[in-house]
């Protein structure tokens, strides 16, 4: 070999594949102000559309009247349900089998509900006609507590199903009840909790929120009446299933339906669903024959489009006095809002909150989920987690934390106890599911011996004596969690949405010189699927990262797929990937063998290329068989280097991840300070170590904001009272602490990579550990004090404090 | 309503333009300027995504009326680097994954561009307080933060380098 010749690692580093930190390739582009938003969409004769939304959380419509609105120049329509109803669109499906409003029909069941669209030249004028519409409401009682929805005095809210005995999750005991998901064993587990040496009960109130990207929604319609094609330009998570959908509901052909997802400004679960703004967008474009643009503003968006959480979890957790938990039992009431807009898999109306046995080896379980219409909005989609995954593993964190105290026990050392061990793998859950690898023990001993947890005890409890010595006003908190996540949503034998299986796609196309495309029926939204993506295929395929495009967003062009969210872009799609990228190479080597001269199974791959066994002078590239492919006639073998492949996962992925947040909380003011965040993530093979790392940088800041002040609140009017970024909090770079980040890596057995997502871990994790410092942090005041609920704002820290009588 | 005559100086160009009194800056530049590396993302001056440099200050345009702007220099994202010739902050984001959904992006770098006129030389904590009026729900920060302090003393460097 002579020295111009790279080694084999040489090559492989060329190929920028698993596991480098390779550069963005979208960050040229964004950085440079060239992003492609919905916002920045504009085409010939586009006009905007905007909402009159309702002021009221429940009121009957009497009427509305738009005539002053048509008259003031530049405004082309004002659409009611009134409108709609002729063409059946004044109602649409939810994703989770109920019907929500497009417009006001009738009535309006909460505050910022669509009640008319108004058309205009600019949205301006679009702005002023909305405050010609007259509307007249007759206000209702409103319904705001999910705890009172089936008191004898509740108003009913969704008259349109009120005699409905049961809806698409199975029986309805009240018109303002929606479904009962029941799994597990209650008598068993009630069995367990009546026999067990200790039993900690705690009601565990997850609050509302909302994943609040910086981008808002929005769409651009475009109906093209001479070649009937409609072009739906949208700020969509999911492009494929809202073309099927816009089929469905408008009688659109789905070949003559074209979805866009252009450049997405952060998504978090807010873009997964289906808005009335798309609706409408679609028909005033279709009404008036020219391009319809809708973008939310930002009150809008907190308002009415989807809402994450808001579940009321009552746990009891059993153990025995050494601390090995043997039974958990949770019952949990899920205000859903007006319509039950949930974008869940259809067989889940509670999502996977079923994972709420957490990391732990637990015998016994039983969980409830009653979900309830209120006053508010719709929603309940995932913010940054798979489907109702944070919600499990919060309440799993603080029931471990409330045992502890029961037991009087140190919550690491009784998470450590129960952990599931790395030789029970693949694991059945008493909930029903298999997870499919980890190593709990090795990553929770690295993040102890990483924060010296001994050390971090043995200070605090020096502060509790500093304190009780009135020498600090400063209590310090220890937050710990190990979460285990379960994404990667799913194997089509029980995952789908709306009937659609939840697999994803990959489809490749290798060009004559060597470079390639490859789509895929997902859709980033800040991941950084055009960096990625390439590498994984880079690793499969032999082609340098820098010589593949990836496309995603055009359902023209992509393969079908089920779109971004639930972290299920790395296991379904980067499956999907390798999948295909093996059946390029498949072909590629009959193609190598027949240039060399030798049989298929006399060559094997090295990195790039195929070489003959024992005489590795001899080789082809696959840019050389790339080539060939194109340009020379292979007996037996059609031209070309296509290859597709649809992935329906065998399992769903469980991530897991060790984190500890140390606070120092002034019980005077209430105010926080994170001295120290570690968070250590096992997301199996490591794609992008960099990207990695910016996911868990980012995630765990969203569970800042999360556990510490943010929430979608509502007063007993059903008035939102958090619907600008002054109310709804986003902590800045200020508020924003500096996060360590650390790893093992536990490779998926059935991913054909290895890999298990890494994007929601951070949310997941993270929110339990910010509120279980909280929570720790007043572990030595109070014998009955074991929980407080979110957000720990600091006048919520300064009561508790004043709770416990530390202002005394 | 009748419109104004509104003449700006844009990343260096003279632009001139028509708009109604009430009409924002943000509006003007993305839709009648076709300047769309401002974004909107509140229309209530927290988020900073609208950032623009004005006469020399970081202003949030979506809370300046473009009637304000008359006879201003206005620098945007735009007016920053160009494709062969980057900002050094445009590269230093680039390198050091400041950035995820580049929705902030263009604020961030507009006001990062004008905190290191202000101060050339920041701590890591003024960078936090300074960069305070951009919010980011993508990156945790962390990275961006590193972005602009390997751009201050890229920027430094270079300074020396020439004197």
């Amino acid at each position: 070999m002579n020295e111009m010749t790279p080694t084999k690692s040489e090559r492989a580093a060329a190929l920028k594949g698993l596991g480098t930190s390779r550069k963005r390739v979208e960050d040229s582009r964004f950085t440079q102000g060239k992003g492609n938003y919905i916002d920045d969409i504009k085409m010939p004769g586009m006009v905007f559309g905007d909402f009159v939304r309702s002021p009221y959380a429940h009121a009957r419509v009497k009427s509305i009247n738009a005539e002053k609105a048509l008259e003031l120049p530049g405004v082309i329509a004002v659409l009611t349900a009134a409108d709609l109803e002729p063409l059946s669109l004044h109602w649409m499906p939810t994703l989770a089998g109920d019907k929500q409003m497009v417009l006001a029909d009738g009535k309006v069941l909460f505050q910022g509900q669509e009640v008319a669209f108004v058309v205009a030249e600019d949205r301006y004028i679009a702005a002023d006609a909305i405050d010609l519409v007259e509307v007249d409401y007759e206000e209702l009682p409103v319904l705001v507590d999910p705890m009172k929805a089936e008191l004898d005095d509740a108003p009913i809210l969704r008259e349109d199903i009120a005699d409905q005995k049961a809806g698409a999750h199975g029986a309805r005991r009240h018109p303002n009840h929606i479904f009962t998901w029941e799994q597990g064993e209650k008598e068993a587990t009630e069995a367990v909790l009546s026999g067990a040496d200790v039993v900690a009960e705690e009601t565990v109130y997850y609050h509302r929120t909302h994943p609040c990207p910086l981008e808002t929604c929005g769409c651009v319609a475009s109906m093209d009446k001479v070649n009937g094609k409609l072009t739906l330009y949208g700020t969509f998570q999911a492009p494929h299933v809202v073309r099927t959908v816009a089929s469905l509901l408008s009688g659109i052909a789905e070949h003559n339906i074209r979805v866009v997802s252009p450049d997405i400004g952060g998504g978090f679960g807010n873009k997964v669903g289906v808005y009335p703004g798309y609706v409408c967008s679609i028909v005033a474009s279709i009404v008036t024959g020219v391009p319809v643009k809708w973008v939310e503003d930002r009150m809008d968006n907190l308002m009415a489009t989807a809402f994450a959480r808001d579940y009321w979890m009552t746990g009891k957790i059993a153990a025995t006095k050494e601390g090995k938990i043997t039974g958990l039992w949770c019952h949990t009431v899920a205000d859903h809002g007006a319509f039950d807009a949930c974008a869940d898999p259809t067989k889940f109306p509670a999502g996977f909150m079923n994972i709420c046995t957490g990391s732990y080896d637990i015998p016994t379980a039983y969980l409830a989920v009653d979900g309830i219409y209120t006053n508010k909005a719709p929603g309940g989609v995932a913010y940054r987690c798979s489907f109702r995954v944070t919600e499990a593993a919060y309440f799993i964190e603080r029931m471990i934390e409330v045992l502890a105290i029961k037991l009087d026990m140190d919550a690491g050392e009784l998470r450590k106890i129960n952990f599931i061990k790395k030789d029970q793998f693949p694991y059945n859950s008493a909930l029903g599911w298999e997870f499919d690898s980890g190593d709990y023990h090795t990553a929770w001993d690295k993040a102890m011996k990483a924060v010296d947890y001994d050390g971090l005890r043995k200070e605090q409890a020096e502060r509790v004596q500093a304190f009780k010595n009135g020498e600090t006003r400063k209590m310090m908190g220890i937050g710990l969690c190990h979460f285990t996540e379960i994404v990667g949503a799913g194997p089509m034998k029980n995952c789908d949405i709306l009937g659609m299986g939840m697999f994803d796609s990959c489809e490749i196309r290798i060009h004559p010189t060597g470079s390639a495309i490859a789509r895929l029926g997902t859709i980033s939204q800040g991941q950084g699927h055009a960096t990625t993506f390439a590498q994984i295929l880079a690793s499969e395929i032999g082609i340098s990262a820098d010589d593949i495009t990836i496309e995603e967003g055009d359902t023209d062009t992509a393969p079908y797929g089920l779109g971004t969210y639930g972290s299920r872009s790395t296991p379904v799609a980067g499956a999907a990937t390798a999948m295909a990228g093996r059946k390029i190479r498949a072909k590629a080597q009959m193609i190598a063998a027949y240039l060399l001269e030798v049989h298929d199974n006399d060559i094997e791959w090295d990195v790039d290329r195929f070489v003959v066994k024992g005489a590795e002078e001899r080789f082809k590239t696959m840019k050389e068989v790339a080539y060939a492919s194109y340009n020379q006639e292979i007996p037996g073998v059609e031209p070309g280097l296509e290859a597709v492949s649809y992935y329906d996962p065998p399992n769903m992925t469980y991530p897991f991840g060790a984190y500890v947040c140390v606070m120092d909380i002034d019980i005077d003011t209430g105010e926080h300070e994170i001295r120290k965040f570690y968070a250590l993530d096992d997301c199996g093979t490591r794609i992008n170590p960099m990207i990695i790392e910016g996911q868990v940088h980012g995630g765990l800041t969203e569970a800042l904001a999360i556990a510490m002040g943010q929430e979608i609140a509502y007063d007993e009017m059903g008035t939102h009272k958090t619907a600008t970024l002054m109310d709804f909090f986003i902590p800045t770079a200020w508020e924003t602490p500096h996060y360590e980040t650390d790893f093992t890596e536990t490779p998926s057995p059935h991913h054909p990579i290895g890999a298990k997502g890494v994007g929601e871990s951070p949310n997941v994790g993270g929110v339990p550990a910010f509120s279980n410092a909280v929570n720790d942090a007043f572990r030595a005041f109070g014998v009955n004090h074991t929980h407080t609920d979110m957000p720990h704002d600091h006048w919520r820290i300064w009561k508790t404090a004043r709770d416990l009588g530390m202002h005394d | 309503m009748s419109k104004m005559h509104i003449k700006m100086t844009v990343n260096g160009k003279s632009v001139e333009t028509l708009a109604e009194p009430r009409e924002l800056l943000i509006h003007v530049l993305r839709e009648r300027l076709d300047i769309t590396g401002p974004h909107i993302g509140c229309e209530t001056s927290h988020c900073g995504a609208c950032t623009v440099d004005m006469n020399g200050k970081s202003v949030k345009s979506c809370t300046v009326f473009a009637a304000q702007a008359n006879g201003a220099d206005v620098t945007t994202i735009e007016g920053l680097g160009t494709p062969d010739n980057l900002h050094v902050l445009q590269e230093m984001f680039k390198e050091h994954h400041g950035l995820q959904c580049g929705f902030c992006t263009p604020g961030m770098i507009t006001r990062a561009h004008r905190f290191l006129q202000e101060n050339p030389n920041p701590t890591e904590e003024e960078v936090r307080f300074g960069m305070a009026g951009n919010l980011c729900r993508c990156t945790g920060y962390q990275n961006i933060v590193k972005a602009i302090m390997a751009a201050a003393s890229e920027m430094n460097a270079a300074r020396e380098a020439a004197q």
